[in-house]
């Protein structure tokens, strides 16, 4: 967790000390002597595997989902006037502070097993034991997490975009015969292109990362690279393969975030 | 396809505030209407009702025999070129030509045809393959005008096309405004403008608005030589607007009686003398008037005298003087009486 933390700070010094030690201690396996040995145990076994495989379609599908879903209410809150439209564009600003378990707690109170949405359920149809709503600690309950909470830092750099992208474009493209959905695919979508890059490889390297998300849906079958670096080094006590798949982790989320500034720059976010 | 546009009692309106009060006005197929105004007049709004941008409060808009009011604007087949161009920028210039005639659902094979077409009317062929960052502001306006042109609209809305442009290019683009139309005679052009001198080039009418409403709409030479009002005296071209008594058979300013045809404007009120300034000479002649020059200004082909007569000031444009009057001098101006209009206080167009 604090190694994850470390790589999110850019200033070098403060990254490069922790980093160096986690390097370090991932060639020193317990029986001495400096090797790659535990390297090749940790890439041979199953569960580092499928912790890989479990990290990155749920980091691709939230990223996915959050792009989709990021886009379509940056449209309605850019492009059509509503009362409120600008209180709702600023609580994204303040949603973005929030920590991320907050929003797992309050999925939680709403959709958990001793959550409203069940109670209602067994409330009104009077029948025993938990309620239908049980995907919570499933993967698609954590991709519903991580969409819920990463999709305002999709839409940030989307309404800055939009506030750039000038109406008069908007109504010539309508007036020459576009229909709305026309114009979004062809004017709209093709100039928020850099923002969406940005805005997406941005929550790809945090749901690569993200830790607190999945421990508190509480999904015990979920296994992300995060959750398996804390199970190492906290339930295993395998500091070397903590630190070994935490520095896969570090070189997977430093690569994307360089990526990020690549992309960011070019779109001047 | 030939069509007019018709506002019919056109009134808009955001929340309280009226934006445009009751426009009746009629664009004849083929013909160039400029609304001509002020900031804050409404002739934009007039536009953008026409455009379905925005939604008249009460009145209907027709565009030939069609009454589009209710019509989102994709669905009324118009050209629309704006100020700043809006092209889109991921566009090449032959996409954004192009953009208009996909959304209608032309023939694949035909778009490239019509839309060389349209490039080359405008003269920008050559710049086909270009992004609109790569050209200059003029050759920006002119690929916008191809994109409005592409569509083969009836309408075409031009909404101060030519405001971002610098003077040189203004004029050169207003002449081939002028012959975009020639080649295109079935088209209606409707102008919007604040520029006296890009209405009086380019319409076959004009219709000044002030003040949300219509002040007055004829050809340009009937507004410019008779206009009915002060205002479109004075935003139509130069005016001296000077009070004046009129009497039976007379009217007289400060001291001095001057002859000008009365028209209808009855005896026993007061009304205003409209006369352009190009058009009141230096020296006795008719209609003179004694004063003392306030001010000398040098325009290169004309000098501008202001003359303190009776306390009003008189403006002159008097073609370059070989040896102008000083300041204080005391100088005679005057008018020909044909060339004077009287304008009843407080009678406006409705």
């Amino acid at each position: 967790m604090g190694v994850g933390v470390a790589a999110r700070r850019p200033p070098r010094a403060r990254l490069s000390v922790p980093l160096a030690l986690v390097v370090q201690q991932s060639v020193q396996p317990d029986t001495g002597g400096t090797s790659l040995q535990p390297y090749s145990d940790v890439f041979a076994s199953e569960s580092f595997r499928e912790a890989l495989g479990t990290t990155v379609w749920l980091a691709v599908g939230a990223t996915v989902g959050c792009l989709v879903l990021g886009f379509a209410l940056a449209l309605v809150i850019a492009f059509v006037p509503f009362p409120g439209g600008k209180a709702v564009a600023k609580f994204i600003d303040v949603f973005l502070s929030f920590p991320s378990f907050l929003i797992t707690l309050a999925l939680l109170f709403i959709y958990g097993t001793k959550g409203m949405a069940n109670g209602m359920w067994t409330g009104a149809t009077g029948a025993g034991g938990d309620g239908p709503f049980q995907f919570l600690t499933t993967p698609w309950g954590v991709l519903l997490a991580e969409i819920t909470y990463f999709t305002p830092f999709v839409m940030r750099p989307l309404l800055a975009a939009f506030s750039q992208i000038d109406t008069a474009q908007l109504e010539v493209a309508s007036s020459l015969g576009a229909r709305p959905l026309r114009v979004v695919r062809k004017v709209i979508l093709p100039e928020a292109l850099p923002a969406l890059a940005a805005g997406g490889s941005l929550v790809l390297v945090m749901c690569l990362n993200e830790f607190g998300i999945v421990l508190f849906t509480g999904a015990k079958d979920v296994t992300t690279l995060p959750m398996l670096v804390y199970s190492k080094a906290m339930l295993e006590s395998d500091y070397p393969a903590a630190c070994v798949v935490a520095v896969v982790n570090i070189a997977i989320s430093v690569g994307l975030y360089g990526l990020y500034r690549v992309v960011s720059r070019r779109a001047g976010a | 396809m030939s069509s007019g546009i018709r506002f019919d009692s056109v009134s808009v309106a955001y929340g309280k505030n009226v934006v445009l009060d009751g426009l009746d006005l009629t664009v004849e197929p083929g013909e160039v209407m400029a609304l001509l105004g002020p900031s804050g007049s409404g002739k934009t709004t007039a536009l953008r009702a026409v455009a379905g941008f925005v939604r008249p409060a009460s009145g209907r808009v027709f565009i030939g025999d069609r009454d589009v009011t209710s019509l989102p604007p994709h669905r009324r087949g118009i050209g629309m070129v704006v100020q700043q161009y809006a092209l889109f920028p991921h566009m090449r210039v032959e996409e954004n030509v192009a953009f208009g005639l996909k959304a209608q659902k032309v023939a694949r094979a035909e778009i490239p045809g019509r839309v060389a077409d349209a490039l080359s009317m405008t003269g920008m062929a050559a710049y086909a393959k270009r992004f609109p960052r790569e050209l200059s502001g003029g050759q920006q306006q002119r690929v916008a005008i191809a994109r409005a042109l592409a569509i083969r609209p009836g309408v075409l809305l031009l909404d101060e096309p030519l405001s971002a442009l610098d003077a040189q290019l203004r004029s050169g683009m207003l002449a081939e405004l002028a012959r975009l139309h020639r080649e295109l005679p079935d088209v209606s052009i409707l102008y919007v403008t604040h520029d006296q001198v890009e209405a009086l080039t380019l319409a076959d009418r004009i219709a000044v608005m002030d003040r949300a409403r219509l002040q007055d709409c004829g050809t340009p030479q009937e507004l410019y030589r008779r206009p009915r009002n002060e205002f479109t005296a004075s935003f139509v071209g130069n005016a001296n607007l000077l009070p004046v008594s009129v009497g039976v058979g007379s009217v007289s300013l400060g001291g001095a009686e001057v002859k000008v045809d009365t028209g209808e404007v009855a005896a026993g009120v007061s009304a205003t003398l409209c006369v352009r300034p190009h058009l009141v000479g230096l020296g006795p002649g008719p209609n003179a008037l004694a004063g003392t020059v306030t001010e000398v200004q040098w325009r290169g082909a004309t000098h501008r005298l202001y003359v303190d007569v009776d306390g009003q000031s008189v403006k002159a444009d008097l073609r370059e003087l070989r040896k102008p009057p000083s300041l204080g001098e005391e100088v005679t101006v005057h008018f020909a009486p044909e060339d004077a209009v009287l304008l009843s206080a407080g009678v406006t167009h409705d």
